[in-house]
């Protein structure tokens, strides 16, 4: 019981380019777990949908010609937790999509879809940004790439040209992003599974080879304002310290500085605030201990 | 060998786990037209007018039927035995579509269309004129002067109070020493959340209405239907296939009577209502919210001297079951730990929010709550154990109720704690947890229930019977008691095939669906009496069968009835033990005698004029993160006394669900709703924070099988005993790890934060 108008099934990512420049106000479908839901809704009730949930050239995870980690957009998030080479370079992103909805959730939804939807509660989408990805579009044009941060234009929205024919094709995360680099990833909901973020909090850093220091640090939110967000007054904390806990507890309280999380019945903001502090101070915690530093 | 006491697995196991058990949506018959209905989108206002003209126009769509087309009567929709007493009779006060629409989600219009597709877009399309009124969400808002008058009949939103008194507390309290414990306790809206979603059809044949149900209780429903549609109760007829859970919200008739008045509407063409699971959350029922106000009088020896419980049931915009609930609350501070001097009184007050109704445990979980919060504090208040406290002061053995009739004849509450507590470890783990720092706290609490088997004297309780004997000597049984899922038929068969002296509960085909047209009359699955009231009924009509089958043997074997019996589907003669005939035997030539044939069948109906106390506790250990403002259950353990066990299994997995009910209780779940416009917030499973088996540690289930004498099978409850006790001793568990008692549930991380807050616990800088 979907109220869709009609449903153009593309063949190659070719096709869908094609059916995109045809059908200029068909919502493109992938795994389907947002837009069927949204449909169910009424949200996007009686429309065409252009489904390319069949382009398996857009599935998969692979190091590119210059070591950037690209995944196909259609890839599941089951499929990123268990690539071998997200679990060998980067292995907060596959903690992170390991942490959506359910077994089933993660078997059909992708990236892609994750990242498309817009929202700032997706559950890959702090990590991607902490990891400074570049999204990937491929349209009637050629391929566009675009830093993640700008791919976010607003809540709900996000920078795909539909009158270009784009779909998004993949995700990047540059070498520089995942050299060295260990992270960690808490989600924040009131139960342990089948859950939304109430605050997605997601950290990375590059430790000197002494392992005294922070050389690099990323911190990234979802759910602390209207699109993902990094961080980088905290971040500015972070580079180049030492690890003491005086400088983790510094780290914390400056995300208080540029995040804005709002309030409504799912949480108040005094109370996004004092998680999103504490989280701070344990995914940067985390990510020490796992690159291998002591903290003092 | 017994039958009973057994882990048999179930009789349904199998077809359930492939797939193969039909629910009604497996049996809508192909052409059936979709009926969506249109729920009102204000808390409170009169329908001024609804154009369907657009609504209309949809290609699929048959027909628009409103508020302003149905009967102008109203039905009560509580699923309670019909009284013959004018002034027991539930309270009618809901039409098929309402006019006067009192919550966000009452059903004023339907779209009966030939798609759902083409109902769904039907009911976006209907334009709705509402005359806006102001509305009320809280009870005690509702009752004062000025507030929304949501029911003509009933000023001050009260549905009804009731009160009782005992001794003379006013006089009680001056005693001087006394220590007061005073406290208000809070329980939320919460859902079942059943995994089916209620759903119905309805089809007519030679001028009968027929409804096929999701539902707990087909004969009441059967008189609703009639009711509501101003029938002759007979006209209607109602079939209940198996049922993927109900928990008390299809105790109730939901949309069997719209359904069945569609049905009228289209010419007797079946039609179907399948509640998506938003409406589900609003638009059929929902537990009754409470706010308790407990004072509590210690004298210095613990003991308690004088006791006032007051508590506000928040009924929503119908009656429903009404004050029943809040009646059963407040009546079980007194037996929980009597003392000589008590004050209660109970309020149920009509707001506009979704219909409170049964929901497992009726109203005891928020009692239990409000009740094992304040003794708790009590506890805590004299420097005493809470688990020491509850030994002094709960109900003894030997204790009895003269209005049910019940007697503790156990010290079955000390039983329960003192098994639960080794079980758990409860000394050392309260001693370990005495003195903690550090953000991750632990602690461990206990608290404790009672509850009524069945609703004597209150209202009827009858059951009724039917066995045939079959040709291969197995026998059919139908009761009038439903399987919803707890495993009612399996338990049934072992005690048909224990009475008749069978060789398996295998050999004893219980005839699940019921069926108000064959089915013996039965009151169906509600509070937690089927295994105790079906066991009179079908000891009964086995004692018939089993006569009626010696008496023919005896015209086969010429020994005296009296000197035979059944042993393992055998006739035997007692004497000696010898072997007569098979079942087998006897039942084909009872059948093809050409001189003396006869189906060997009986029937029966057993009143019972009896109660019976169930007894348990709860022990939770529970690991707080205070910085996060979050606690997790780490160990859960909950012991039953609910009588000899039919079947520990079954017993076992039906202890689970209880526990993990009350886990979502105690930490997360509430509907939530807008206080500026009364809208519902949370109505589907994300927002909703129903707990998942990753909130829970493994739930461990334990029993003391004290047989109760009132019952042929020495059983007593357990469908609903296993929901009431885990949230408060989840909420002392909390206590004794952070310090801070919370008395108002969800203890979610909302409410933790402000609560720690508050406390001094957690800060930021």
């Amino acid at each position: 019981m979907y109220d869709i108008k009609a449903l153009y099934e593309a063949e190659s990512v070719s096709d869908a380019i094609r059916l995109r420049l045809a059908h200029p106000e068909a919502q493109i479908i992938a795994g389907g777990s947002d837009v069927l839901v949204q449909m169910r809704e009424g949200k996007r009730a009686g429309k065409e949908l252009i489904s390319i949930y069949m382009l398996d050239e857009l599935r998969g995870v692979r190091l590119d010609e210059d070591d950037n980690i690209r995944i196909g957009s259609l890839t599941s998030f089951s499929h990123i937790t268990r690539d071998p080479i997200i679990q060998q370079h980067c292995s907060v992103l596959g903690e992170a999509v390991d942490q959506v909805g359910s077994p089933q959730i993660r078997n059909i939804g992708t990236i892609g879809g994750n990242t498309c939807n817009g929202v700032t509660s997706a559950d890959s989408a702090s990590t991607l940004h902490a990891l400074e990805a570049i999204v990937e579009l491929t349209g009637a044009d050629g391929v566009r790439r675009l830093p993640i941060h700008d791919f976010y234009i607003k809540a709900g929205v996000v920078d795909i040209r539909a009158e270009a024919g784009e779909i998004q094709t993949a995700i990047l995360i540059p070498k520089e992003s995942y050299e060295n680099c260990y992270g960690k990833y808490i989600k924040y909901g009131m139960r342990n599974a089948m859950e939304i973020a109430s605050l997605g909090c997601s950290v990375n850093v590059r430790l000197s080879p002494d392992k005294k220091y922070i050389r690099r640090c990323r911190i990234a939110y979802g759910v602390a304002g209207p699109v993902p967000m990094r961080v980088p007054s905290a971040e500015a904390v972070a580079n180049g310290s030492p690890l003491t806990r005086e400088m983790i507890d510094e780290f914390a309280l400056a995300v208080l500085l540029d995040i804005q999380p709002r309030d409504s019945w799912r949480a108040s903001k005094a109370f996004r605030q004092h998680i999103a502090v504490e989280m701070a101070r344990r995914a940067l915690t985390g990510s020490i201990e796992r690159a291998g530093g002591v903290i003092v | 060998m017994s039958k009973l006491g057994i882990s048999e697995p179930r009789i349904d196991g199998y077809d359930k786990v492939t797939g193969r058990t039909k629910y009604y949506e497996d049996r809508v018959p192909p052409d059936a037209l979709y009926v969506r209905i249109k729920h009102a989108e204000r808390a409170h206002a009169i329908v001024r007018a609804i154009d369907s003209t657009k609504a209309e126009a949809i290609p699929g769509v048959v027909k628009v039927l409103s508020c302003f087309d149905v009967p102008d009567w109203p039905f009560p929709t509580a699923g309670h035995p019909w009284s013959m007493d004018p002034g027991h009779q539930d309270v009618a006060d809901r039409q098929l579509l309402n006019r006067h629409v009192r919550y966000w989600g009452d059903d004023i219009a339907v779209v009966i269309a030939e798609t759902e597709l083409a109902a769904v877009q039907g009911v976006r399309a209907l334009e709705v004129e509402y005359e806006e009124m102001p509305f009320v969400l809280d009870a005690q808002k509702a009752m004062e002067p000025g507030a929304p008058q949501i029911h003509e009949r009933f000023p001050s939103n009260i549905l009804k109070h009731t009160s009782y008194r005992k001794g003379d507390y006013q006089s009680a309290i001056q005693t001087p020493g006394l220590v007061k414990v005073e406290g208000w306790y809070e329980t939320p809206t919460v859902q079942h959340c059943h995994i089916e979603n209620h759903g119905c059809f309805a089809y007519m044949e030679n001028g009968r209405i027929t409804v096929v149900s999701s539902t707990q209780i087909p004969h009441i429903v059967r008189r609703i239907v009639g009711q509501a549609l101003g029938r002759p109760w007979a006209d209607i007829q109602i079939i209940k296939p198996y049922i993927g859970g109900g928990f008390g919200n299809k105790q109730d008739a939901l949309y069997e009577p719209l359904c069945a008045w569609c049905c009228t509407q289209v010419g007797g063409r079946p039609v179907r209502i399948d509640c998506a699971r938003e409406e589900t959350f609003v638009s059929n029922r929902v537990r009754h919210a409470i706010r308790f106000h407990i004072v509590t009088w210690l004298r210095p020896n613990a003991t308690i001297a004088a006791r006032k419980v007051e508590l506000w049931s928040n009924q929503g915009a119908y009656a429903s079951h009404g004050h029943s609930i809040a009646a059963k609350a407040v009546n079980s501070f007194p037996q929980h730990y009597p003392c000589d001097n008590m004050e209660g009184d109970a309020w149920t007050v009509y707001t506009n929010r979704p219909a409170a109704g049964a929901m497992r445990g009726y109203g005891m979980p928020q009692a239990s709550f409000a009740d094992e919060s304040n003794i708790d504090d009590c506890a805590a208040a004299m420097g005493m154990d809470p688990m020491e406290f509850r030994q002094l002061n709960i109900m003894p053995q030997g204790f009895h109720d003269s209005f049910s009739g019940n007697t503790n004849y156990y010290d079955s509450y000390r039983e329960c704690m003192a098994k639960g507590a080794a079980l758990i470890d409860y000394a050392r783990k309260r001693e370990e947890y005495s003195h903690q720092s550090g953000n991750l706290r632990r602690g461990i609490g206990v608290a404790t229930f009672w509850y009524n088997t069945a609703v004597y004297p209150i209202s009827l309780e009858t059951s009724s019977n039917r066995m045939l004997l079959n040709l291969d000597g197995t026998v059919t049984m139908q009761c009038g008691e439903t399987e919803i899922g707890q495993g009612a038929d399996t338990a049934f068969a072992q005690m048909a095939a224990e009475a008749l002296g069978l060789a398996s509960y295998r050999d004893v085909h219980v005839v699940s669906c019921q069926d108000t047209d064959i089915t013996p009359t039965g009151l169906g699955a509600y509070a937690s009496r089927q295994t105790y009231v079906a066991g009179f009924s079908i000891r009964q009509t086995a004692e018939l069968l089993k006569e009626k089958i010696l008496n023919y043997a005896q015209s086969l074997t010429r020994q005296s009835p009296a000197c035979m019996d059944i042993v393992d589907g055998v006739i035997v003669r007692k004497t000696d033990g010898s072997a007569l005939m098979g079942l087998q035997e006897l039942a084909m030539t009872a059948q093809y005698n050409p001189v003396h044939s006869e189906h060997l069948t009986a029937e029966s109906s057993y009143t019972i004029r009896n109660n019976a106390y169930s007894f348990g506790c709860s022990f939770a250990e529970v690991e707080v993160d205070l910085a996060l403002c979050k606690a997790q259950v780490i160990r859960m353990v909950n012991v039953h006394d609910c009588g000899s066990l039919i079947n520990p299994a079954l017993a076992e997995a039906q202890v689970h669900g209880g526990m993990s009910m009350a886990i979502g209780f105690g930490l997360s779940e509430q509907l939530l709703f807008d206080e500026k416009t009364g809208r519902p917030l949370n109505n589907n499973l994300l927002d909703y924070k129903l707990s998942t088996c990753m909130d829970h540690p493994n739930l461990e289930a334990s029993f003391i099988e004290n047989p109760e004498p009132s019952s042929p099978y020495g059983t007593k409850a357990l469908g609903e005993p296993p929901a009431c006790s885990g949230a408060p001793a989840i909420r002392n568990a909390i206590l004794q790890a952070t310090g801070v008692a919370i008395d108002q549930l969800p203890l979610n991380p909302h409410r933790l934060f402000a609560e720690f807050t508050k406390a001094g616990l957690i800060h930021d800088s």
